[in-house]
């Protein structure tokens, strides 16, 4: 999934200071899982810039509404109904339903009420950890299943940096050495030849080094 | 010889090698460099010129090794994967070859995390092995990574680094065949004060004849202090420092440690020489390279030979 994590709550602020009437909108999916912009957070976090505003001495209202998947047209659409009567939005989903939203409505100040982070997992209740980086040509399947490209902090393809110590990365002792991960699971797969096969230098077009990217099914689009 | 370089001289002709390293000034101050450069003089081969060490902005390794060429040194340029993409590195590597310079050492560098800008992004657009097999194509096949000719390519004698000392250790020597296979033409070793890990891992590189196929330079460094043992061993990553070293040197009055460093020193060169597979020593004596000809001398390695 894609992770975020809120934006401090005065950079909000600064944002929507100038106005009185704000539609926050929230999304059903990645946000929702990782507990960033969901429905439930939207429902705090309008709470606490109605305080903010109160303590201040002004008000504000706010329209809370949670879709579907916010970086879909054929949901954002729904917004049609309430968009007239707001003079902002806040989006607490990821940076592509922010962008769907300013997109569909131009005449309308969007607002960002979340940082995108990255993709990944969920390691356990409350944590998740970065696990692809899109680079657009995988090589999990030749990693033994763990990414180099996004769990080394170098992005070392042909093994570890001197820096690994007992597994950890040389950064901290938080974060585990990718290369100790993947030759623990070339050895349980019976696999350790593999590690001297060379790994040649990546091609950055598949990734974001050709500039924008985009994906055209010719059997799906219309 | 692959190469015009002085140290593949020396080491091709059997010669014990002696390089040692030159950490470029934080500002635009030439003068510091040739006061290194007259300080290590004729008692080392070649000289490493360190690139952005500890991810610090220093003078460039390239404008530092020009300066240690024109004193009539010998410079290795270092170069670290994490500051330029491949257009970049290709662009100055034929560039200090066309300065005279025909050794360099490739490496991915230290994290950001550890130097004064942390904010910075780290480039890694290729890999420290992947970087080999780029300049031994430069030289070998006389193309750029990208596939096109190089007009007169650059003909460098190429290192990189190896630590017997990081985990997991069991993929140290998979880890020094994979930078053979890449075409590494030397080796130059995280500092070894750890002399039963090395010794392991000598045997494992012997095993498989990975000495036969690249020169390998033992990495040591004089320990100043006590409380630079100590630091080294519980602080720097990928350090393995034994405690009977810093015991030594905490046994020693604050006066005498920096002679008992040196002394320390010289006995683990001594003893590196006896190793088969080892072809010299790399002597990273860190802001302490007015000591590096008396090391040199204790460890009867004055004269150097004479190549031209």
């Amino acid at each position: 999934m894609i992770t975020a994590e809120r934006k401090p709550i005065d950079e909000i602020i600064e944002y929507i200071r100038p106005f009185q009437k704000i539609l926050l909108v929230g999304c059903n999916e990645c946000v929702t899982v990782c507990s960033a912009g969901g429905r439930k957070e939207v429902g705090i976090l309008s709470s606490m810039l109605q305080m903010a505003f109160l303590k201040q001495g002004k008000s504000l209202q706010m329209l809370e509404h949670t879709l579907e998947r916010q970086c879909d047209p054929e949901y954002v659409e729904e917004l049609v109904s309430m968009i007239d009567g707001v003079d902002a939005v806040v989006s607490m989903a990821c940076g592509c339903g922010v962008q769907e939203v300013a997109r569909r409505y131009r005449n309308k100040p969007v607002f960002p009420a979340v940082n995108t982070k990255f993709m990944g997992a969920s390691e356990r209740q409350g944590v998740w950890a970065e696990r692809c980086a899109g680079c657009g040509d995988c090589l999990l399947g030749i990693t033994a299943g763990i990414c180099p490209i996004a769990r080394c902090s170098k992005q070392l393809m042909n093994g570890p940096c001197g820096g690994s110590t007992n597994g950890k990365c040389e950064i901290s002792p938080e974060v585990d050495c990718a290369w100790a991960l993947i030759w623990e699971r070339l050895k349980a797969l019976n696999l350790t030849e593999r590690y001297e096969e060379i790994i040649p230098a990546k091609d950055w077009r598949n990734g974001r080094g050709a500039g924008p990217r985009k994906i055209v099914r010719e059997d799906l689009a219309e | 010889m692959k190469t015009e370089s002085v140290l593949e001289k020396v080491l091709r002709s059997g010669n014990f090698a002696v390089t040692s390293e030159c950490g470029p000034p934080r500002g635009a101050v030439p003068a510091k460099i040739l006061e290194k450069a007259n300080m290590l003089g004729d008692y080392v081969d070649a000289v490493n010129v360190t690139d952005n060490q500890t991810a610090m902005v220093r003078m460039s390794s390239f404008a530092a090794s020009v300066f240690l060429r024109q004193a009539g040194l010998h410079p290795i340029l270092q170069m670290v994967t994490r500051d330029r993409n491949r257009l970049a590195m290709q662009a100055d590597i034929i560039g200090a070859y066309s300065h005279g310079i025909n050794t360099m050492l490739c490496l991915s560098g230290d994290h950001p995390k550890f130097g004064d800008h942390p904010m910075a992004a780290a480039v890694h657009d290729i890999d420290s092995i992947q970087f080999i097999q780029m300049v031994r194509k430069m030289r070998d096949e006389g193309k750029f990574q990208g596939g096109a000719d190089i007009e007169n390519p650059p003909k460098m004698f190429i290192g990189a680094a190896a630590n017997p000392f990081a985990d997991p250790f069991e993929l140290r020597v998979a880890r020094l065949a994979k930078k053979v296979a890449a075409g590494v033409d030397f080796i130059q070793t995280q500092c070894i004060f750890n002399l039963d890990k090395f010794e392991l891992w000598m045997e494992g590189v012997r095993k498989r004849g990975l000495h036969e196929k690249c020169f390998i330079l033992a990495g040591v460094t004089p320990i100043k202090t006590v409380g630079m043992a100590r630091y080294m061993k519980n602080k720097v990553p990928g350090m393995d420092v034994p405690q009977h070293i810093v015991d030594r040197m905490a046994a020693t009055p604050k006066e005498k440690q920096a002679d008992e460093g040196i002394t320390i020193c010289v006995e683990m060169i001594q003893r590196l020489r006896q190793i088969e597979g080892v072809a010299g020593i790399h002597l990273m004596a860190i802001e302490w390279e007015h000591k590096v000809p008396e090391i040199v001398q204790k460890a009867g390695l004055y004269p150097r030979p004479k190549i031209q």
